[in-house]
């Protein structure tokens, strides 16, 4: 059986998409196909920006964070963040202060030295995202990245990044198994059924900007995420069958 | 602080003492049951040895010496060089590495013979036995390490359009290196062993002599502490190449790699 069906996804240019499903249901298929990181086995990958109308991003365009923080032991975090544009050949003083002013922004200052295994995972988690920053991505996909960290560090990254996307509207597609994570983030949530996997339901999160953790509290919060666990529970009984 | 003060010391201290006593253990063995030197001499004797043949013993040395390091060089050098092939064509892998193993499961005692008729240069042919004995740690090491990399970060390269080279350079030597160093401190012994062979296949064949032959010949006039003395001598050198190898292992790994770490980490 496919892992995916036929999935027709438009990403509106500067919108924070979140796919949210069961596990197995290719939401990480999915980004990855997204980034050009797998193939579909059936069809092809036709990727348009709703907004540019057609084509394919170039390489560097795409910023990807996986969900291990995927940084080089043997680097520091600088060189970790510097990596896009060592690969892209352009190591001058320009790139070197756009690494700093995105360590910065990740809240890393003064850790520029330091060697991932000296850092926490929250901490390697943020010089996972800088290093996605640095060459400010037209798409920026991040598949599950704060699944493995605690409730505390999960809520203080969730605040960071929302804070990142609010200042910059870099259009960002995000995985998650986690609905109360996807509505607090998102503008829109995509919902996903398992095998074979598709786009069940579109959600757009009506809240206002900018989001503070008082959110978390608030009815029109409680209210969408009941309505998301809903058509997820759906979802999920329709893929059971 | 404290308890890592005395763990460091008893380190030393331990072994340093079990010598100790078993070297007078075999001292006044060999006196009280008057066991004569050709059999089992006394380790006084074996020192008094080392000191009045120290100096010829120590050319030796350095010709046995000689061979080793570079062996090892060779076999660092084209060992990682083999390596890096491996890793970029499988093909290539696929159909050499069973020739690799087979020199290596070959002893080299038996084919050291060979190795001397046909490389004529004596030099060369105990360099040959000595590389062959060697180099296998390292590329089976280092091939290992280049199939070790981390499987996102390979897709992040190519997310951002890395080349193979880029690849290679920046991703899986870095990943290599520690496993590179583990098949170095291996050889490192071994080129030391395969020097030592050689040396014993070749016997007098050699213009310089080295420490194998002086064992030899040793054991021929029946010189038994002075065969003592030659192998203590090759005993340090092992353990010496050892730890200058794991000391440069721990220097290059020092900031990232579990192996190297400090032991106050947790």
């Amino acid at each position: 059986m496919a892992a995916l069906e036929a999935i027709n996804l438009d990403i509106t240019e500067g919108e924070f998409l979140s796919l949210v499903g069961p596990s197995g249901c290719g939401k990480t298929t999915l980004l990855r196909i997204i980034a050009g990181l797998a193939e579909p086995s059936q069809g092809d990958r036709r990727l348009s920006l709703t907004t540019e109308g057609g084509g394919q991003l170039p390489s560097g365009r795409i910023g990807f964070v996986f969900q291990d923080p995927t940084l080089m032991p043997w680097s520091t975090v600088f060189d970790n963040a510097l990596l896009p544009f060592r690969i892209a050949g352009r190591v001058g003083s320009a790139e070197r202060e756009r690494v700093r002013e995105e360590i910065r922004a990740v809240g890393l200052d003064g850790f520029e030295n330091a060697y991932p295994r000296q850092l926490s995972g929250g901490m390697r988690m943020r010089v996972s995202i800088a290093r996605a920053l640095v060459t400010d991505p037209d798409l920026l996909l991040l598949d599950e990245p704060f699944a493995a960290l605690d409730e505390i560090t999960r809520m203080a990254l969730n605040d960071d990044l929302l804070r990142l996307w609010e200042s910059r509207r870099t259009t960002v597609v995000f995985v998650t198994h986690s609905v109360f994570e996807s509505v607090y983030l998102s503008t829109r949530i995509a919902v996903m059924t398992a095998r074979p996997g598709r786009i069940a339901a579109n959600l757009p999160v009506e809240l206002p900007r900018p989001r503070e953790r008082t959110l978390r509290t608030s009815p029109a919060y409680a209210a969408i995420c009941a309505a998301v666990s809903e058509e997820l529970a759906r979802a999920m009984a329709e893929g059971s069958q | 602080m404290r308890p890592r003060r005395i763990s460091r010391l008893w380190r030393v201290a331990a072994p340093l003492a079990l010598g100790a006593f078993f070297l007078a253990l075999w001292e006044v063995v060999v006196r009280v049951e008057n066991i004569p030197p050709y059999i089992l001499p006394r380790p006084l004797a074996i020192a008094g040895s080392l000191w009045t043949d120290g100096p010829s013993l120590l050319s030796a040395l350095l010709v046995t010496l000689r061979v080793t390091l570079a062996a090892l060089a060779a076999a660092a050098v084209l060992g990682g060089a083999i390596a890096v092939l491996f890793s970029l064509s499988r093909i290539l892998e696929l159909s050499l590495f069973p020739y690799a193993v087979i020199l290596q499961v070959t002893p080299i005692v038996a084919i050291a013979p060979l190795i001397i008729i046909w490389v004529r240069e004596p030099f060369l042919a105990l360099l040959v036995c000595a590389w062959i004995v060697a180099f296998f740690p390292i590329v089976a090491n280092t091939t290992v390490g280049l199939n070790s990399v981390d499987r996102n970060l390979l897709a992040l390269f190519r997310l951002y359009g890395a080349s193979q080279v880029q690849v290679l350079r920046y991703l899986k030597l870095p990943t290599a290196l520690p496993y590179f160093l583990a098949g170095l401190r291996i050889s490192g012994g071994l080129a030391l062993i395969g020097a030592v062979v050689a040396e014993f296949v070749a016997g007098t064949g050699g213009a310089e002599t080295g420490l194998a032959f002086r064992i030899l010949e040793a054991g021929y006039r029946l010189a038994i502490p002075r065969l003592f003395a030659a192998l203590f001598l090759l005993s340090l050198t092992g353990i010496v190449i050892y730890l200058v190898l794991d000391g440069l292992s721990r220097l290059l790994l020092r900031h990232w790699h579990e192996s190297a770490l400090e032991e106050e980490e947790e």
